[in-house]
């Protein structure tokens, strides 16, 4: 079989792709960003393709978002609810993916609390893997998603369509240690060329930054405002303020809570994101989430063409492209 | 030169290695000013036309035709790209080659569509390009112009206006830009085209 021989095609990491890669995604997605547009907002391309979403941990706005990318390229979609499966009567994380794997599914979106799951299952099944978040690694469609909001509002406000993320100023804020979000945006931000500062509590920063592409870490929100080009806020978990040697959430947001008074030291025009759920009034308040400046509204509605982008991608080519000659036209 | 042109449609990297030019700038362009009067003597007139090009190699023809047919009728005629990547048959046995939007500024409804394209071979193409056309709308008619037939139609599907009729042999490749058309070859299709195969053979 063509197939057994074939390096199995996931997307893991934002690694997996680099530059590069990123860059064809996002050209990609303006193709669906088109179709999302029409009257009729479906296209054939994966008819016969079916897509399971398999969290193993809540989610509603990442499902929803690629099941509906999926079904928007034609592709049937299997939801599997773990708490409703075979899992909770103990049933390995391994057999019930090759269980799924076996049904003959193209490719398996999967959301694990463990770090490395993806991987894992990428090795364990035929199926394209795709991570919706494993554990504290990565969440790369949500990096891909974010990074083609900030082009879009860059193009936007320039008047110009730049080719990537060249000089911007991103600062994430919030638990950068323990969230996937914040280390797919860093690789995939920085990879376009945007200059990424890190901002928390030292408890919630990363315990080295070595290795990682950024400008700086700091526990200064106030200090790195009036030079951002776009402020990344992070949901924050009341789990984590035992950590982070703070007594609740009120601290937290007197320190790094991107408040209506905080907002106004932001340079005129900074963007605001949040990969949500929203903490309204702890992370951030209403007024700066609904402002004119925020793109959060603009980062769910991508997420369709953009996921539309990965799934085509994965699942839209050849099992074996060097086999394939010939340039399709006629 | 004209292989530069194109290069980044292009899922292959193989040398293309010109056999004869076959049209020059200027029978292209006569060829475009006689297909533009054909059409305004098909549909009597440039009302309700719309000139749609197909993402990437019709699309600076369709351009062309579009100010053709406004010199011609003193209308401005709506103009289209169509991009059919999404609409192929062969979606997962081929490489995904990187896709440009469409354009369609208007509603296709009622209107007479004149779909352009570059080459027609296989007649593949315009089949996706049929069903990608139907999600803008129901057309009161739809028509086709390419600037190069070179034959070998494995679908039921005829052009209404054709630049040059081109028989070629399988293995050759037609190479169509602004700068006139060439006929060749990729190089080592020579050696391993499989001649007759629908999955391989330069298109």
């Amino acid at each position: 079989m063509i197939d057994e021989m074939q390096e199995p095609r996931n997307l893991v990491s934002i690694e997996d792709l680099g530059r590069d890669g990123i860059l064809e995604v996002l050209r990609e997605s303006e193709t669906f960003v088109e179709v999302a547009s029409r009257r009729m907002p479906k296209v054939p391309a994966l008819r016969g393709k079916t897509v399971a979403t398999v969290f193993f941990e809540k989610s509603t706005r990442t499902r929803l978002s690629f099941e509906m990318a999926a079904k928007r390229l034609s592709a049937d979609t299997l939801t599997v609810d773990i708490s409703a499966s075979s899992m909770s009567k103990g049933e390995s994380l391994r057999d019930t993916l090759e269980t799924i794997d076996a049904l003959g599914v193209d490719a398996i979106v999967m959301r694990h609390h463990s770090s490395g799951a993806a991987v894992q299952a990428a090795r364990w099944v035929k199926a394209c893997v795709i991570n919706a978040g494993d554990g504290q690694h990565e969440h790369p469609t949500q990096a891909l998603l974010d990074a083609f909001t900030l082009r879009e509002a860059i193009r936007s406000a320039r008047g110009t369509d730049v080719e990537d993320l060249d000089g911007c100023r991103v600062a994430i804020v919030g638990d950068i240690r323990h969230s996937r979000v914040a280390r797919s945006n860093v690789l995939a931000l920085s990879a376009l060329g945007a200059r990424v500062t890190l901002v928390g509590p030292s408890e919630l920063l990363p315990v080295s930054v070595e290795g990682w592409p950024i400008e700086a870490a700091t526990e200064e929100l106030d200090a790195v405002l009036a030079s951002t080009d776009a402020c990344y806020v992070l949901r924050i978990q009341h789990e984590r303020m035992a950590d982070a040697g703070l007594s609740d959430l009120r601290e937290y947001r007197r320190s790094f809570g991107l408040t209506v008074e905080r907002a106004r030291g932001l340079a005129p025009g900074a963007w605001i994101m949040h990969p949500g759920p929203l903490n309204r009034g702890v992370e951030i308040d209403s007024q700066v989430a609904d402002g004119p400046n925020s793109l959060i509204r603009a980062q769910v509605r991508n997420g369709v063409p953009v996921r539309m982008a990965v799934l085509f991608r994965l699942l839209g080519r050849s099992r074996d492209i060097e086999e394939v000659i010939g340039d399709g036209r006629g | 030169m004209i292989e530069d042109a194109r290069e980044p449609a292009r899922p292959y990297r193989r040398p293309f290695v010109a056999h004869s030019v076959v049209m020059n700038p200027e029978d292209l362009r006569r060829a475009l000013v006689r297909i533009a009067h054909e059409i305004v003597e098909r549909n009597h007139g440039t009302e309700s036309l719309v000139i749609v090009g197909l993402q990437t190699g019709g699309a600076p023809f369709a351009r062309r035709l579009a100010e053709l047919l406004h010199e011609i009728s003193g209308n401005a005629i709506p103009f289209g790209l169509l991009d059919v990547t999404l609409y192929r048959d062969d979606i997962g046995t081929r490489p995904v080659v990187a896709h440009s939007p469409s354009e369609i500024p208007i509603d296709l409804t009622g209107r007479v569509v004149v779909i352009v394209d570059d080459v027609l071979f296989t007649g593949r193409t315009v089949r996706a390009a049929l069903d990608a056309l139907a999600d803008h709308g129901r057309a009161r008619a739809v028509q086709l112009a390419v600037i190069v037939d070179r034959g070998h139609r494995e679908l039921p599907i005829r052009p209404d206006y054709i630049g040059k009729n081109l028989p070629t042999r399988l293995d050759e490749t037609v190479e169509v830009s602004e700068e006139g058309v060439v006929i060749g070859v990729f190089e080592d299709a020579q050696r391993s085209a499989p001649v007759g195969s629908h999955e391989g053979g330069a298109r």
